[in-house]
């Protein structure tokens, strides 16, 4: 087999307890976002559009969806001759049946996986972050840094710094020091989970980490802390742009709220960073001769014959005469009825809000509908 | 599983959609905010598992090969079947030469090669959905020489003019077929779409081009009516033909009632098309829209009533586009109004701020036009 210069391997295993039934049957990567897509496209578009030819998904919790999903790698552009998306779940081996015990075992797990590409680079990520960024800006660095790990960090405002792994580096990127969640952080770069290593350098140090006792068999927690101890070249590469991670009800809310009112900071309407997703064979929106839309963001295959404000509308989406859908999220094929009135929610796929009903609030948490009613 | 192999045709030689037509081939004529015509006559071919295909472009055929790709978004097995792209080549000495026929005769070899023993061949201006699998049953029950699919109408007198009426007798059994001037109200609406055995069109093409060298499809088949046992197939449902820039604006602007609109486009029978990845519409405090067709990727500031809009337009502040079609990557410029206008794909309409027209006569905007 041809021998690649960079693949990617996407840790997509988590559930995100905090989405609540939005991952009850699905992980986390693959719940929906921004009116057409999963989270997950996002670090797949970002591959295909950095000319990333090899993928590897790691999957672990309800991966049955997310398996068919990125398996149909034509979305992405990835099903070229040489190029491919990977579904790489917990496996049987001759020593037993596995799960994977952290987000580095994953990859350990599976080093025979990337052995077979014999790549120079491996580029790890997470597959539930929403941003657009190029990889190979970030691999050019890697290699003029002469870097053994270059990981991608972010300037987040110094009050919020203790919430996130914080990379001290010198003035060239060189990084220090490293500190998980520090209560006095010494800088505001903090670490994306995104990480371009040398393929061999990384092989050894978790084949290394198996043997040590008491460890999470995790990236931050200690496959970087083993680099930065044993005197490797750690270096920054440092992000601009919008990045999220919807850990929350809350948070997915008020991400999805920023397609309407921040438009232009993650702007998927850039024609030179396109994020693509599965295709759905609806016809185009309608709106009918009682809408009213102000300020909405709103998807193929919508009949839209209501009041819908501040508002995202995923694939057909139906909101009949009558209704009002104000300040919410509604997910794929949800139908709010005549008379209905929503406020400050999001709506999961599938899910009817009868005739006359009145769900969420004016002020305060977002709610998740996830039933009829 | 029907052994028949699919031809979309030339569309007739009168279909005349001006403006438009200087820009691409028919098939590729832009429909109703996403499609492009040929998406209804493909999408009932391989809804109803007809896998190989031929598709015959007679001019400009760069936005079809694009747009078709190798027809895996109409569920075309890429090993098992074949979305064929064919072009006749075009005479110099007259248009008149350059009809279905003599583009049949180029290509025979592929016509010949093909194992299917029956083919179905449509062409791409007539919109409407059919499942191939009935018109085949009442073929093979019938014991037709031809089978064609037709529709009642009773507005023949307004509408479908100079499009092929058949005569029929109560068996259904074709005794002439003659065109429509307007003269009568109910009338059988040729669909110009025919079942026959693999072999007769051969056949019927050869004795084409011995009888005329000007003569097409139709005329063989009109000429030899009387002498073939030919059997119409009613569609129900909505069928529209495009044929001038009037009809396509007619239809498009019929389909915005939702209503309408349902009887063509139906979970069961999904019309295909190819994806452009664009992102969702995005409607600011001030759009106002009713009543109207959006496809995504538009960025709307102001008011469209009744129409039918593309990907990626963006319609400004205080715009109030009316009963109009805007293609893919237009922009319609702040407090310009529009009505009754077909504006083409990526022009700019900002300088002059009123393109206002009544029903019977429609403004066009070239491609790429700066107004």
């Amino acid at each position: 087999m041809r021998k690649h210069n960079m693949i990617a391997m996407i840790l997509a295993g988590g559930r995100g307890t905090r989405l609540l039934d939005l991952t009850n049957k699905v992980a986390k990567p693959a719940v929906y976002f921004g009116g057409k897509y999963r989270i997950i496209d996002f670090p797949l578009s970002n591959c295909a559009n950095s000319n990333i030819q090899v993928i590897g998904v790691l999957t672990q919790y309800e991966s049955v969806l997310l398996n068919s999903y990125v398996a149909q790698d034509q979305r992405w552009g990835l099903d070229a001759k040489d190029s491919g998306i990977y579904v790489l779940p917990p496996r049987e081996k001759s020593e037993g049946f596995g799960l994977y015990r952290g987000t580095a075992d994953a990859i350990t797990q599976n080093i025979d996986f990337v052995d077979q590409y014999e790549p120079d680079y491996v580029l790890i990520l997470s597959g539930d972050h929403i941003y657009k960024m190029d990889y190979d800006a970030m691999l050019e660095d890697h290699k003029r840094n002469k870097a053994d790990v270059t990981i991608a960090v972010l300037e987040v405002p110094l009050k919020e710094a203790s919430r996130f792994g914080i990379m001290n580096a010198h003035e060239d990127g060189r990084i220090y020091e490293f500190e998980e969640k520090p209560k006095q952080p010494k800088s505001n770069l903090a670490s994306m989970g995104i990480y371009i290593f040398s393929w061999p350098l990384l092989k050894q140090a978790l084949i290394d980490d198996l043997s040590v006792e008491n460890s999470n068999h995790d990236f931050g927690k200690d496959i970087i802390p083993s680099f930065l101890n044993s005197g490797k070249r750690l270096f920054t590469h440092r992000f601009k742009g919008y990045w999220k991670d919807v850990g929350t009800i809350d948070s997915l809310w008020e991400a999805n709220m920023d397609l309407i009112y921040n438009r232009d900071e993650l702007n998927l309407a850039d024609p030179s960073w396109k994020i693509y997703t599965e295709d759905i064979t609806v016809p185009p929106q309608y709106m009918g001769p009682n809408a009213s839309i102000e300020n909405a963001y709103i998807n193929q295959g919508c009949v839209v014959d209501g009041t819908v404000i501040n508002s995202v509308l995923f694939t057909g989406v139906k909101v009949d005469k009558g209704a009002v859908v104000k300040d919410s999220v509604l997910m794929p094929f949800s139908h709010v009825k005549s008379n209905a009135f929503v406020q400050r929610v999001i709506v999961a796929d599938d899910v009817v809000i009868e005739e006359g009903s009145k769900v969420g609030q004016e002020s305060g948490e977002i709610d998740l509908i996830s039933q009829n009613c | 599983m029907i052994n028949v192999l699919g031809i979309i045709n030339y569309d007739d030689a009168s279909v005349h959609v001006a403006g438009l037509e200087n820009y691409r081939p028919i098939p590729s004529l832009s429909f109703l905010a996403r499609y492009r015509l040929i998406d209804f006559a493909l999408s009932n071919m391989t809804n109803s598992g007809i896998k190989r295909i031929q598709v015959y472009v007679k001019q400009k055929p760069r936005s079809i090969i694009e747009h078709l790709g190798s027809g895996r978004q109409y569920n075309i097995n890429s090993k098992h079947g074949k979305l064929r792209i064919l072009t006749g080549e075009n005479s110099i000495q007259s248009e008149a030469y350059n009809h279905d026929v003599t583009a049949f005769l180029q290509n025979m070899r592929f016509i010949e090669d093909a194992n299917q023993e029956y083919v179905m061949i449509m062409p791409s201006h007539m919109i409407y959905t059919v499942d191939f699998n009935e018109v085949y049953k009442q073929h093979l029950e019938t014991k037709a020489d031809v089978t064609v699919l037709y529709k009642t109408v009773n507005n023949a007198h307004e509408s479908f003019m100079g499009v092929d009426t058949l005569k029929l007798d109560d068996k259904k059994q074709v005794l002439e077929i003659e065109m429509n001037r307007g003269k009568y109200k109910n009338r059988h609406i040729s669909l110009a779409a025919y079942m026959m055995s693999r072999e007769l069109f051969i056949h019927l093409v050869h004795l084409a081009d011995n009888i005329s060298s000007l003569y097409t499809l139709r005329d063989v088949l009109q000429e030899q009516a009387p002498l073939l046992k030919m059997i119409g197939f009613p569609v129900k449902g909505y069928v529209a033909c495009i044929n001038s820039l009037n009809e396509y604006f007619r239809v498009n602007m019929e389909l915005t009632d939702y209503n309408i609109g349902k009887e063509l486009f139906n979970e069961e029978w999904p019309i295909h098309t190819r994806t452009s990845d664009s992102c969702p519409a995005q409607y600011t405090p001030t759009a106002r829209v009713n009543c109207s067709i959006v496809a995504n990727g538009c960025f709307i500031e102001g008011t469209v009533i009744g129409s039918v809009i593309g990907r990626g337009v963006v319609i400004k502040k205080g715009a109030l586009v009316e009963n109009s079609i805007v293609l893919e990557g237009s922009v319609i410029g702040e407090d310009v109004h529009l009505k009754n206008v077909v504006v083409d794909k990526s022009a700019v309409v900002s300088k002059v701020k009123e393109l206002v027209s009544d029903d019977t006569k429609i403004l066009y905007v070239k491609r790429q036009d700066r107004v």
